[in-house]
């Protein structure tokens, strides 16, 4: 097929549908509104379908409905409504119902505004909803790893039986790049057979429920989402790094920001500033261990978010205080230049660095 | 011998949760008969709701999904969407869970002519929570939130669920039916079926309201229960069919 020039928003679409996703059930709001756009255009040529919901509740609870019939299905939104559909997440992570749910972020809280931001990083790594839940976050910093990481979001969510969510922002969403659509390696095809879609040749009636009145068996139906993330965490930690093998300072910093932080260190490693940068990917399960392995090695580390500091956390539980963390953020929809982090890392490696 | 009665293929051998003199049972029974006699239980998907009916998934003989609060119509909307035309879906929902919280979802379901047959089981009362006032008690209604009794000042007025929806273009069949005697759930049997061949026959949305009693928390015995419904609700939610088209797109 070769490459082609498209937005992001319309990337996931396309992603979604090399992915088998033939279902879509949206509600427009900016930045992710083109993905609703061309999923409307898009999924009737391949006969699916695209249908607009009357709210972010309804469209997520539409997914509850499609995911328990057994189809591959997605959602999407940006962050207000994003958590709207949070109820229905806790409600698709109980029930075992595999979806994928993009999130592109803008500003907050409340309404905020339509800029990009990465401050629903809590939201979406930690459960974000009511219960003990977690869903795999993919966050990825270019168009071309959207095709990937949508794939995989679809093979994570089938695989474990699991709502997954894809975590970008408005630069992301809104920006064009080049892309080729070549399917990932790890395609999967799951037999359904806890799908309600009637009994028919199947023998007794199949339910699909979130509650459990007798406490004893929600521990046990709990226990068992346990070993599920148990078995998640081990298998599914997606991270990147660059110039990581001498770096004496690491900076950390996912999605967009990546990118500019990228362009950041290269210009301070000019200066001879020992530099890299440790990329998350999968956002939940974190890589913790990835960037414990390089403390040995490292002064300073610095973490770069959109937000006022979320990701920072899990950076800090990673090291465990062995090496010295600072942040750097800002908020609001702001997107940090490359001459202001050049200035930052500058400024933070300076007599740090050997 | 001769079987004279038995359950119906319809409904699982099992015992229910409802308490006694409640309607539900009856409900589920007209459901579970009318699905067995249509011989359609093997392609049937129904969609339980929150409140009283929340179990009952462990009582029809079909597959059966669980939605969250008020949103059993958008999770229908989902199920029949995606998979082949003859299945039947249907959801069973309680007056808290469609005309409160979930009336977002109904509207919209109906307005979209959704494929889909809804059992609205109305008893103006939260039952499963402790009986308190739900957008369908009547005026002066004693519940455990309008302790002085529903007042239009403070609590607003009682909504009428069928001649709202039946407004809407997208909506196929509207009926409203009674369980207080037997002449009347023999009524509301024949208004379910009307219902669910309105889906068999992919003429859309279907809903069939179903005034119920909830001995409990109305603080009545089962026959005064009865005897409420006939003569404080049907007064108010008068029975009928609020729309019957014949085609999609094509008033009757």
């Amino acid at each position: 097929m070769g490459k082609v020039l498209m937005k992001g928003n319309e990337v996931i679409g396309e992603a979604a549908i090399l992915a088998g996703c033939h279902y879509f059930f949206g509600y427009p709001i900016t930045p992710q509104s083109e993905l609703v756009a061309y999923m409307a255009k898009r999924l009737p040529e391949v006969k699916g379908l695209f249908l607009q919901a009357e709210s972010e509740v309804s469209a997520i609870n539409m997914v509850y409905g499609a995911s328990s019939a057994g189809v591959r299905v997605m959602t999407s939104s940006s962050s207000p409504g994003f958590s709207l559909k949070q109820e229905g997440i806790s409600y698709l992570a109980a029930a075992n119902l595999p979806a994928v749910i993009v999130n592109i972020a803008r500003g907050g809280p409340g309404l905020g505004n339509i800029q990009p931001s990465q401050s629903d990083y809590f939201q979406v790594t930690k459960g974000g909803g009511h219960g003990d839940y977690y869903t795999p976050v993919l966050a990825p910093s270019t168009l071309q790893e959207i095709v990937d990481l949508t794939q995989e979001a679809f093979r994570i969510a089938d695989q474990y039986r699991t709502p997954v969510i894809l975590l970008g922002d408005g630069m992301l969403g809104q920006m064009m790049e080049p892309v080729e659509f070549l399917k990932t390696d790890n395609q999967i095809v799951i037999d359904k057979e806890w799908a309600t879609t009637g009994t028919k040749g199947d023998g007794s009636p199949k339910t699909i429920t979130s509650l459990d009145l007798n406490d004893v068996k929600l521990e046990e139906r709990n226990c068992k989402l346990q070993e599920k993330y148990k078995l998640i965490r081990r298998n599914e930690i997606k991270v990147d790094t660059y110039l990581m093998e001498d770096a004496e300072m690491a900076i950390v910093a996912y999605g967009t920001v990546a990118r500019i932080c990228q362009s950041a260190i290269d210009r301070v490693r000019d200066e001879g500033m020992k530099i890299g940068l440790i990329r998350p990917i999968s956002l939940w399960p974190y890589p913790t261990d990835v960037i414990a392995s390089y403390c040995e090695r490292l002064n300073k580390i610095v973490v770069v978010e959109m937000s006022a500091g979320q990701m920072v956390e899990d950076v800090r539980l990673s090291v465990e205080g062995k090496v010295p963390i600072s942040f750097y953020g800002r908020t609001g929809g702001i997107i940090p230049t490359v001459e202001e982090l050049v200035e930052q890392f500058q400024m933070h490696g300076n007599g740090v660095l050997r | 011998m001769k079987v004279v009665f038995e359950r119906s293929k319809g409904l699982l051998n099992t015992e229910t949760h409802y308490c006694p003199g409640c309607t539900h049972g009856i409900i589920h029974r007209l459901v579970a008969e009318t699905l067995e006699e249509m011989d359609v239980l093997e392609q049937t998907i129904g969609v339980a709701s929150v409140g009283c009916s929340v179990l009952s998934y462990q009582y029809f003989n079909c597959d059966m999904t669980q939605a969250a609060h008020g949103r059993a119509p958008a999770v229908a909307t989902g199920i029949k969407r995606v998979l082949p035309k003859d299945r039947i879906v249907f959801t069973y929902q309680g007056d808290g869970d469609l005309a409160s919280i979930g009336m977002g979802e109904i509207v919209h379901a109906a307005a979209r002519g959704e494929n889909i047959t809804v059992i609205f089981v109305n008893n103006a009362i939260y039952g499963m929570t402790g009986g308190q006032m739900a957008p369908t008690s009547l005026l002066g209604q004693r519940t455990a939130t309008s302790p002085e009794g529903r007042q239009p000042q403070t609590q607003g007025l009682p909504i009428r669920v069928s001649e709202m929806l039946a407004t809407l273009d997208g909506a196929s069949y509207i009926e409203r039916v009674s369980t207080h005697d037997v002449a009347h759930v023999m009524k509301a049997k024949k208004a379910i079926r009307k219902a669910f061949l309105t889906q068999q026959e992919e003429k859309g949305f279907s809903m069939v309201e179903v005034l119920s009693t909830c001995p409990t928390n109305w603080g009545l015995n089962p026959e005064e229960s009865l005897q409420w419904v006939k003569q404080e609700m049907v007064p108010y939610y008068p029975l009928g069919v609020y729309k019957d088209r014949q085609y999609k797109g094509e008033e009757s």
